[in-house]
């Protein structure tokens, strides 16, 4: 199953290095993963898909919480997060199909950002799973190429992620 | 007033009160190793940046405080890696502090430059490379901290030559402040009063206490909780010595190599209580059938231990010294005569017979004359293998230690951390057993040991073989023994008298007592060489 972490990390060199490290090391499946920094220059935000069950969840928000870079660790609960995906298609298209293709994007909302005689390049920002949802309509005309960020996601509402003054007491 | 990088290093590791430092020189640490000269501090050097590691381990083991290595950039620095992971899987806080090259020459493959902290990232607890002279005093003051709170472990300080050079104005930190590390330190007492509790009514409780027990500084607390409550108590490889050997509810080590009353004791008790130790695959093999059908309790420093390996119904974070209190305050004995009765009879029953092999020495025998000689507050250092294991089940330790690479199985680790010991306290009486294949992987280290007269005595199990590996071989691969041979071996005593120190070797247990006895009364350092039999088992 699939789980979204949202971790804030010192924004230090080779931070990113060492949680990919742990990752690897642990051998904890990343789906995606996405970094930049907050609206604090000294901390980034790393938003990181796990494919695990519950036990590897654990371990992998507790392990994530050794890290002494590792500021904060938070797995969002389903249903209370808002999460963006921006993808590129580059897609094959004729002067015979193109309309078409545009009324796809169209109907999804996704911008035309680029076009020649035999391509169009959509650039689409939505969930992951409409994200796919587009890809399976643009998938018969012939994707030639496909850039993903990778997830990104907030709590929904007031509720925020930040920095505790609190000792690290999970159980 | 402006000092060098350098001297403000040697400054911070005087206000964090280190008396001795261990190491290897080299062009990038030049400046720290001369500002060390004019300080208060001891330098050792060693003959292998490795040992400097092992050796820092050793002193951090027997004084409870960080034990530090240095050592140059590149090969220097990659050789105290062993080290640096033999101290994280057994929890040691230790502080490497490497030379690394010019700051504007990172990158570029320069001599003797090594990404030391990248190549050390899986081995440390946590690791800083300076970039500017002036955070010197916090990222020590940070290291120091980081490596000796919460669950120990080594950190590695890599600074470049020129930073070293650097001028700054010192000023050393009163605290620190690291929002990503804040260690949590008081078990909730919720959980300590549902331990309690499930204590009065347990029939069959065991203890399991491991390696953090030291950390914590936690003996007598687990003691006096065991003995209150009248609970066995049995101990990882890491926590021999937790209880006496000879204290009556202690049942031994557990696990695959352990005896059979500690493994009987955790496979039946209704309550498992686990006290700083990690549910490692030697100690537990089958933690998932043992979480089944007992009430486990696991309490430990680190958070990410708990579950990790043995699910617990009662989970507490916290620190062993001050959870054991507790408990042995608000707890009430359980009804357990049986039980530890049960146990006792086990324990009595259990005895391999002595077979004794004409030319050759029976090792637990031996270790069990040994246990009798050396002086209560000894401390026995085992390197690994056969000889580790006939070292754990028969060495008694009474108020000393045992100290051995547990999670790592190092070798090479018993002369130089029994090097770190008897430096960091040369009152103590040190011992270092090791077999023939460890002896060799640190034997550069009499040199050291001439060199700073360090009254070391160390016990050679020879058998010309990797004892352990051939134990494998022998059941697992048709006894056909590939690279378990050791041949080629020199005279050991030979050796040792061309280092100047004296040695002896026996090859019957009728000279044990009478060769033990010389060694341990001689005025300096010694090696006593035993003939063991290829064919000896480790249980």
């Amino acid at each position: 199953m699939k789980h979204t972490l949202s971790v804030l990390v010192e924004n230090h060199p080779g931070v990113l290095s060492k949680v990919s490290g742990l990752f690897s090391r642990r051998s904890f499946n990343i789906d995606s993963l996405a970094v930049g920094i907050t609206e604090d220059p000294s901390v980034s935000r790393i938003t990181i898909v796990v494919d695990g069950d519950e036990y590897i969840i654990e371990q992998v928000e507790k392990q994530l919480n050794k890290l002494v870079d590792v500021i904060k660790v938070k797995a969002l609960e389903p249903g209370e997060f808002i999460s963006c995906e921006l993808t590129l298609f580059k897609v094959h298209a004729t002067s015979s199909n193109r309309s078409e293709i545009v009324q796809i994007a169209e109907i999804f909302r996704a911008k035309i950002i680029d076009v020649s005689r035999t391509t169009l390049t959509i650039e689409f920002a939505d969930t992951t799973e409409r994200t796919q949802s587009l890809e399976a309509m643009l998938n018969p005309y012939g994707v030639i190429e496909l850039v993903r960020t990778g997830t990104i996601a907030l709590e929904k509402g007031s509720r925020l992620i930040a920095p505790s003054k609190n000792p690290t007491n999970s159980i | 007033m402006l000092i060098t990088g350098a001297q403000a290093m040697v400054k911070a590791l005087e206000a964090e009160d280190v008396r001795i430092i261990y190491g290897y020189p080299g062009a990038a640490i030049c400046p720290f190793i001369d500002a060390i000269e004019d300080s208060s501090i001891t330098y050792m050097l060693v003959r292998h940046e490795q040992s400097a590691g092992h050796a820092a381990n050793g002193c951090a083991r027997i004084t409870g405080r960080p034990g530090v290595c240095f050592a140059t950039s590149g090969p220097g620095a990659t050789n105290l890696i062993t080290a640096l992971a033999t101290a994280y899987m057994d929890s040691i806080p230790v502080i490497a502090i490497t030379g690394q090259v010019r700051s504007d020459l990172i990158g570029r493959d320069v001599f003797q430059e090594a990404d030391i902290t990248g190549a050390t990232e899986p081995f440390t607890k946590h690791s800083f490379l300076l970039k500017n002279a002036k955070d010197l005093p916090r990222v020590l003051k940070e290291a120091f901290f980081i490596a000796s709170s919460g669950r120990p472990g080594p950190v590695l300080i890599d600074v470049p030559v020129d930073v070293q050079q650097s001028m700054i104005e010192f000023e050393y930190p009163k605290s620190v402040d690291i929002r990503g590390y804040k260690p949590n330190f008081k078990g909730h007492a919720l959980q300590i009063n549902r331990v309690a509790e499930s204590v009065s009514k347990a029939k069959k409780p065991v203890i399991c206490a491991g390696g953090g027990i030291f950390a914590a500084g936690a003996c007598k607390e687990l003691t006096a909780f065991a003995k209150k409550c009248f609970i066995p108590v049995v101990t990882t490889m890491m926590g021999i010595g937790a209880l006496p050997t000879d204290h009556p509810l202690n049942f031994g080590m557990l696990g695959s190599f352990g005896v059979a009353a500690a493994n009987r004791a955790i496979h039946e008790a209704d309550l498992l209580i686990i006290v700083g130790g990690r549910v490692g695959d030697r100690a537990v093999a089958a933690p998932g059938q043992i979480a089944a059908r007992t009430k486990v309790v696991h309490i430990d420093i680190d958070p990410a231990e708990i579950g990790k390996n043995m699910e617990a119904e009662i989970p507490i974070v916290g620190d062993a010294k001050q959870i054991l209190h507790e408990l042995a305050e608000i707890s009430t004995p359980c009804d357990s005569s049986e039980w530890v009765d049960y146990l006792k009879n086990i324990k009595s029953s259990y005895h391999k017979p002595v077979e004794l092999r004409p030319g050759f020495i029976e090792p637990r025998a031996f270790i069990d004359d040994l246990s009798a000689r050396m002086k209560d507050n000894a401390v026995l250092v085992s390197d690994v293998g056969q000889s580790q294991i006939w070292c754990a089940n028969h060495y008694k330790v009474c108020s000393g230690r045992f100290l051995t690479s547990g999670g790592m199985g190092t070798m090479g680790y018993s002369i130089p951390a029994a090097v770190g010991v008897a430096t960091a306290n040369p009152t103590l009486e040190v011992v270092a057993v090791c077999g023939d294949g460890a002896f060799q992987m640190s034997m550069m280290e009499l040199a050291t040991i001439m060199h700073y007269g360090v009254k070391l005595k160390i016990i050679i199990m020879r058998n010309d073989s990797l004892g352990m590996v051939r134990e494998i071989q022998k059941s697992m691969y048709h006894a056909r023994y590939v690279a378990t041979t050791l041949k080629g071996n020199p005279d050991f005593i030979a050796l040792a008298a061309a280092y100047g120190i004296a040695g002896a070797k026996i090859n019957d247990n009728s000279q044990a007592l009478e060769a033990i006895d010389k060694m341990l009364s001689h005025d300096g350092p010694y090696l006593l060489e035993c003939a063991i039999s290829p064919d000896e088992a480790s249980m």
